[in-house]
């Protein structure tokens, strides 16, 4: 559909809708990403983010509309078909498997990607990732004594094992404090600089602003502003609906 | 009201919690500021029965109550809202509600209870016949806020109320906080937004590595050279 000249859209999602029984978590969504972008895709509580990821990294299916991985259509793909294209992501709450190690979590989401790795070259880059994260002294600690923040490191490290080129972020920088948050969004624009288009779900203004190219904002499963990051936070009713007065 | 003495918590040989001495009175929230891994939700799972002390003395109103198991913390006046926010997510809004108000105490004062949850937060009342599981970050966190309150508290604690909710949601959260601190309930809060939680303190500490290295009014604490670096920075 595009010009030569363009590039194919790393993601390109035409009004996509998913529905639970009577509720329109998304309606008819559309958005395009070009490959090494940061998105950032923001709104109130329950307006529809993490039911966007679910359906871009397959874990749901959409009700209507179509989604296209660097040109391709996956529509109605399941997740392990998405992971293999090189899509990979965070879980807002997060998801470990609570009886073995960290290196282990992290190991075996090398196994899953479109470059899948074992052996020696699979531990190596294991012990890559975690050091990016900062856990590779935690290597061999149990997954479940580790407070909730380095769990979400373990999700990141996880999702970064398998090379991804989209990476999908789903609150990563939530819980930082202004330290953490700093280092963390250096890691993010670090992930960029190696090519990788990555979507940012976050509450967090300041790091939104350091880091997103685009917003696209959500409310009540709808597209309700998309920009800069200035232009859709000055906007009326992102204001209103979403920031608050104390933001205006 | 709330009196932690020389507590210190220890995980194997990791001590997490180093002969920490604060207090809470009625009326005031109390913020705990500190980075990831620093011992806040450590010491507010020691004090809330779910992880034994091994040295120090909690007491609330001169009673001691260490070492005593949850339940029996909840019956003294305390009620702990977890970083995960522990509610049944199969039950409905105000199924969680009333389970709260299991205690003889708290099941007297159900029915004024309710209601001041419910004004509260009024989009409970509209969502009470609703499955939490469906609810919005939002929604879940006035849910636990509302069961905790159902226990009739003196005392609330909350690890990181704020995690995950819009920037507006946050402002109402902080706006709830104060409500509840003027019906003379005292708080002690566990927070990384730092500046949202120091404008509605009364007083904070500031805990690193196991170790109280700070206490001051929040007035005070905002205004320090060292906290502004460390937690008010521009991101």
């Amino acid at each position: 559909m595009h010009d030569g000249a363009s590039p194919t859209p790393a993601l390109r999602i035409e009004a996509v809708s998913r529905r639970f029984g009577g509720l329109v978590a998304v309606d008819g969504v559309s958005l395009e990403m070009a490959p090494n972008q940061v998105l950032g895709l923001i709104g109130p509580n329950g307006s529809g983010k993490t039911t966007m990821i679910n359906l871009i990294s397959g874990a749901l299916k959409p009700s209507g509309g179509t989604i296209r991985l660097y040109g391709a259509d996956v529509t109605g793909a399941g997740a392990t078909v998405i992971a293999r294209l090189g899509v990979a992501r965070t879980f807002q709450i997060v998801r470990m498997l609570p009886s073995l190690t960290v290196l282990e979590n992290v190991a075996a989401g090398g196994v899953f990607g479109h470059r899948r790795f074992w052996g020696a070259e699979l531990h190596a880059r294991t012990y890559d990732v975690l050091r990016r994260v900062g856990l590779d002294r935690a290597a061999d600690s149990p997954v479940e004594a580790l407070t909730y923040i380095d769990q979400k490191r373990v999700e990141l490290a996880r999702a970064l094992i398998a090379d991804p080129k989209l990476l999908l972020l789903d609150e990563w920088l939530a819980g930082l404090n202004h330290t953490e948050l700093t280092t963390g969004i250096a890691l993010i624009e670090a992930l960029r600089r190696e090519g990788r288009t990555i979507v940012v779900v976050e509450h967090v203004m300041g790091a939104i602003r350091a880091l997103c190219d685009r917003c696209v904002v959500m409310m009540g499963g709808s597209k309700i502003a998309e920009g800069t990051p200035s232009e859709v936070l000055a906007h009326p009713e992102v204001i209103r609906a979403y920031l608050g007065d104390a933001h205006a | 009201m709330l009196e932690v003495r020389d507590l210190s918590v220890s995980y194997g040989r990791h001590r997490a919690v180093e002969s920490v001495s604060a207090s809470v009175g009625a009326n005031e929230i109390v913020v705990m500021l500190g980075a990831n891994g620093a011992g806040k939700s450590t010491l507010l799972r020691a004090i809330g029965g779910l992880t034994p002390p091994h040295a120090g003395t909690v007491t609330m109103n001169g009673a001691d109550i260490t070492r005593r198991a949850a339940h029996e913390i909840v019956a003294a006046g305390i009620a702990l809202i977890p970083e995960d926010r522990g509610i049944f997510a199969d039950l409905t809004v105000h199924e969680n509600l009333r389970l709260a108000a299991y205690l003889p105490r708290a099941r007297a004062q159900e029915a004024r209870n309710l209601d001041r949850v419910l004004a509260l937060f009024p989009q409970l009342a509209e969502r009470r016949r609703q499955t939490v599981r469906t609810m919005s970050g939002g929604e879940r966190q006035m849910v636990a806020i509302g069961r905790a309150l159902m226990s009739a508290p003196s005392i609330l604690m909350l690890d990181e109320p704020s995690l995950g909710l819009s920037p507006l949601l946050c402002s109402e959260l902080f706006r709830s906080l104060v409500q509840i601190r003027e019906t003379g309930v005292g708080i002690l809060l566990v927070e990384q937004n730092a500046r949202q939680s120091l404008a509605i303190a009364d007083r904070g500490y500031l805990l690193d590595n196991g170790r109280i290295v700070g206490a001051d009014s929040a007035q005070a604490l905002a205004s320090d050279a060292k906290v502004q670096r460390a937690y008010l920075g521009g991101v």
